[in-house]
C-alpha cells in the first residue's frame, strides 16, 4: 500500500476530501462575515446565531409548515436575510457613525439573546433534520464512503461562494457597493441610495449565514448554540484570509478545512489549535492577512 | 495566582462562617425553615439533562412531601452554575454564609461538583450530587459533606464494556474526549475490555468539544474494530452517533457503544441513528409500573420524559426530607447519618443504600436502544435487557481511595 508519511494513501485521501467538504462551510460562513465587515465595517458576532438561526427556520418550516429541503434552502436565506435588514435599519444603522466596537457589541448581546430564547423553548440537546431523500446514501469513491449530502455541501457551498464573489467584484451593482463603501458621499452625490445599499448588504451577509445553516441542517443536530462554537473558527479564517477579503475567504476557508483534516489524521488533539495557530503565523509575518490590502 | 485567590477567599469565609458562630448543631430546624438550593447549569450543554426539568423534580418532591417538616416550611433556591467551578463554589459559598442553606442539590458537571462539595466540606454542608458523572466524586474527592447519587463511570464502563464483549464484541476502537473525564472513562473501558478477554485496536482523543466527526469516524472505520467505544460525553456523543451513521458505520459491521449517554440524547438523535445502541442507565421512565407512575406526572408538568438524573432529583431530595424528619433536625452530620441508616426503595432506585464514602448505589440497568419498528411512542427508547446488582455495580471499597474509607 502506497504510504504518505506513515498514513495510508487511501485514508489520507480520505481525510483530504473531507477537509475540503469542511473547508466549503468554513469559507461559506466567512464570506458572509467578510461581505458584511469590507463593505459596512461592522464586526458582525451574530453571525454564527443567524447561521443557527438558518437551521432552525428550515426546522421548524418542516415541521410545522411542512417545508421540505429545498424550499427551505430558497426560502429560508430570504426570511433571515430579511430579519437581517431589520436588524439593520432600526439597530446597527444608529450606531454606524460610532466606534466599530459598538458594532461588535451589539451584535454580540444580539447573538446571546437569539440563542438564549431558543434554548429556553427548545433546550439544548438539539433535534435531528431529516437528509432530503435524493441525497441520502453514499458514493463509493474507492478510496473511502462519501456520503451523497457531504458531497451536495461542497458543490452548493462552492457554488454559492463563486456567485457571491461574481456578484461583488465583476457586476454593475458590486462596483456601486464596493464604491459607496469607499467614498459614500461622492455616491449619493452620483444619485445612488447609498443607506438602501448598505441595509441591503447587510441582509444579504445574513442570508448567506442561513444558507450555511440550511445546509448544516442534515449534518448536525440542529441546537441553539451550534453557531456559537463554529464562530470563533470562522473569525480566525477571516482574519488569516485578510478582513473584508472577498476571494481571500472562499481560498482561506477551503484551506484552513485541508489542514484542519490532515491534523486530525496526524496529531488530533491539535485539531482544534491548528488554524489559530495558523493565525499567528500569518498576523505575524503579514498583519493584514493572506489577502488583505496594505493600508 | 488564581489558586493563592482561591485559598486566600476560601479561608476568609471559613474565617467569617467561624467567627459569626453560626451555630448548625441545633436539635431542631435552623431559622425554622428547611432551606435546599438547587443548583445546576439551567442554560448551556447539561440543561436537558437536569437543569429545570430538576429543579422541577426536586419541587415535585417538596411538594409530595407535604411542603414543610414538623411545621417547618421547605424552601428551595436555585442558581445557575453555567458550567463553571468558579461560578458554583461562590454561589454555594453565599448560600451557605448568608441564607443558611441546609442542603446543596442537582450538581450536574463534575467540576462543578468536585467545588463546590469542597466548599460543602469547609463549612459543614451537605450536598447531594445527582448529575455528575466522574467516579472519583466519591473516590479521591470524597467529604463527609457530601453524597452521590444516580450513577457514576465506573458502572457505566463496566455494565457496556463487559456486555458488549460478551456478546463477541472483542476489538474496540476508542473515540475518546481529550480531558480528565474522557481519559478516566478510557482507562476504566480498556481495564474491563482486556479483563473480558477482548482487546483495544486503536483509538484517538479527539478535542473537547468538536462538532464534526467525520474525520474520526473515517479512521474508525479503517481500523477494523467490531466496536468503535466513545468515551466521551453529551453534544460529542451526539455528534459523532449522527456522523457514524451518516458514514454508514454500522451498516458495514462496526457497532457503536456508548458509554455515557442519556435519554435526552437518545431522543435527539432518533432512533434510526442509534438503534441497537448498549448502553448502561441508572433508571429508565418505562422500567415498571411504580416509575411509569412518576414519569406521567413528571411528564404532565414538563411536557418530556424524565432523565435518570431528573428521576434521581426527586428520590434524593425524598430521601433527605425523610431523614430530616426522623432526625428532628436539619444539621447536615446528623441527618447525613441518617440518611445512611436508612435504605432506599423507590421508584427510582431499588437495593439502594449510601455507603461511607458517600456512593449510594443502587441496580444499574444495561439497556439497549430500540429499532424504529420496535417503537411505539416518541419516548418509548429503550429495552432493558439486564440489572447488574447494586453490590456489582460501583467500585468495590475494597479499592476505594476515599479518605473515609478504612483500607
Amino acid at each position: 500500500m502506497t504510504m504518505i508519511f506513515g498514513v495510508p494513501l487511501a485514508v489520507f485521501m480520505g481525510q483530504l476530501t473531507l477537509g475540503l467538504v469542511n473547508g466549503a462551510f468554513y469559507a461559506l460562513l466567512s464570506l458572509g462575515l467578510a461581505v458584511i465587515f469590507g463593505l459596512l465595517k461592522i464586526v458582525n458576532f451574530a453571525h454564527g446565531a443567524q447561521y443557527m438561526l438558518g437551521a432552525f427556520a428550515a426546522l421548524l418550516g418542516f415541521r410545522y409548515l411542512g417545508i421540505n429541503y429545498w424550499l427551505a434552502l430558497l426560502l429560508v436565506p430570504l426570511v433571515v436575510g430579511a430579519f437581517g435588514v431589520l436588524l439593520e435599519r432600526f439597530l446597527l444603522r444608529r450606531i454606524a457613525h460610532l466606534d466599530h466596537l459598538y458594532g461588535l457589541l451589539l451584535t454580540f448581546g444580539l447573538a446571546l439573546i437569539f440563542e438564549g430564547t431558543l434554548v429556553n423553548f427548545f433546550g439544548v440537546s438539539g433535534a435531528r433534520y431529516a437528509t432530503p431523500e435524493i441525497l441520502q446514501g453514499g458514493l463509493n469513491l474507492g478510496f473511502m464512503f462519501l456520503p451523497t449530502y457531504r458531497a451536495w455541501v461542497l458543490v452548493a457551498a462552492l457554488a454559492m461562494c463563486l456567485f457571491t464573489w461574481f456578484m461583488i467584484e465583476r457586476t454593475r451593482l458590486g462596483a456601486y457597493l464596493r464604491a459607496g463603501t469607499e467614498n459614500s458621499q461622492l455616491m449619493q452625490a452620483f444619485g445612488v441610495n447609498v443607506p438602501l445599499l448598505i441595509t441591503l448588504t447587510y441582509g444579504f451577509g445574513v442570508a448567506l449565514a442561513a444558507f450555511a445553516g440550511v445546509l448544516a441542517a442534515p449534518l448536525y443536530p440542529v441546537s441553539p448554540t451550534m453557531g456559537s462554537s463554529l464562530l470563533i473558527v470562522v473569525f480566525a479564517v477571516v482574519v488569516i484570509g485578510g478582513m473584508g477579503s472577498i476571494l481571500g475567504a472562499i481560498i482561506t476557508g477551503l484551506a484552513m478545512g485541508i489542514i484542519e483534516g490532515l491534523t486530525k489524521v496526524y496529531y488530533p488533539e491539535a485539531s482544534n489549535t491548528v488554524i489559530f495557530f495558523v493565525m499567528i503565523v500569518v498576523l505575524m509575518l503579514r498583519p493584514v492577512g493572506l489577502f488583505g490590502k496594505e493600508a | 495566582m488564581t489558586f493563592i485567590k482561591k485559598t486566600l477567599a476560601a479561608s476568609i469565609a471559613v474565617a467569617a462562617a467561624s467567627s459569626l458562630a453560626v451555630s448548625t448543631a441545633q436539635a431542631d430546624m435552623s431559622d425554622g425553615e428547611v432551606r435546599i438550593g438547587y443548583l445546576a447549569d439551567m442554560s448551556g450543554t447539561y440543561r436537558d439533562l437536569a437543569g429545570p426539568g430538576g429543579l422541577t423534580a426536586m419541587e415535585m418532591a417538596v411538594a409530595d412531601f407535604g411542603g414543610s417538616v414538623d411545621g417547618a416550611p421547605i424552601v428551595i433556591s436555585s442558581a445557575d452554575d453555567r458550567n463553571s467551578a468558579d461560578v458554583g463554589a461562590n454561589t454555594v459559598r453565599g448560600w451557605i454564609d448568608q441564607d443558611n442553606v441546609d442542603m446543596v442539590g442537582g450538581l450536574v458537571a463534575s467540576s462543578v461538583s468536585i467545588a463546590v462539595t469542597k466548599v460543602l466540606e469547609e463549612n459543614n454542608g451537605l450536598g447531594i450530587v445527582s448529575g455528575s458523572a466522574a467516579s472519583s466524586i466519591t473516590n479521591e474527592h470524597c467529604t463527609p459533606n457530601h453524597i452521590h447519587w444516580v450513577y457514576d463511570t465506573y458502572p457505566l464502563a463496566n455494565g457496556t464494556a463487559k456486555a458488549v464483549v460478551e456478546q463477541g464484541g472483542d476489538s474496540w476502537f476508542m473515540l475518546t474526549a481529550d480531558y480528565a473525564f474522557g481519559h478516566a472513562l478510557e482507562a476504566d473501558v480498556t481495564k474491563v475490555v482486556e479483563e473480558s478477554g477482548g482487546e483495544i485496536v486503536g483509538g484517538v482523543r479527539h478535542p473537547f468539544p468538536t462538532s464534526d466527526f467525520s474525520s474520526y469516524i473515517l479512521q474508525a472505520q479503517g481500523s477494523g474494530a467490531k466496536i468503535v467505544g466513545l468515551a466521551n460525553a453529551g453534544a460529542d456523543t451526539v455528534n459523532a452517533i449522527t456522523t457514524a451513521s451518516q458514514f454508514g458505520l454500522t451498516q458495514s459491521g462496526q457497532q457503536l457503544a456508548g458509554l455515557l449517554i442519556f435519554l435526552n440524547d437518545v431522543h435527539a438523535l432518533g432512533l434510526e441513528a442509534t438503534q441497537n445502541l448498549l448502553l448502561t442507565t441508572g433508571w429508565y421512565w418505562d422500567m415498571d409500573e411504580q416509575s411509569r407512575e412518576w414519569a406521567q406526572r413528571y411528564f404532565d408538568e414538563v411536557g418530556r420524559m424524565p432523565t435518570m438524573v431528573q428521576a434521581g432529583i426527586y428520590s434524593s431530595t425524598m430521601h433527605y426530607l425523610k431523614a430530616v424528619e426522623a432526625a428532628g433536625t436539619d444539621d447536615p452530620e446528623t441527618v447525613r447519618a441518617q440518611m445512611a441508616d436508612m435504605p432506599i426503595e423507590d421508584f427510582f432506585a431499588r437495593n439502594g443504600s449510601i455507603r461511607e464514602d458517600g456512593r449510594m448505589i443502587h441496580d444499574m440497568y444495561l439497556a439497549q436502544v430500540k429499532t424504529p419498528e420496535e417503537s411505539t411512542g416518541e419516548w418509548d427508547l429503550y429495552e432493558i435487557l439486564s440489572t447488574i446488582p447494586a453490590a456489582e455495580a460501583y467500585r468495590p471499597l475494597s479499592e476505594s481511595q476515599c479518605k473515609l474509607v478504612q483500607n
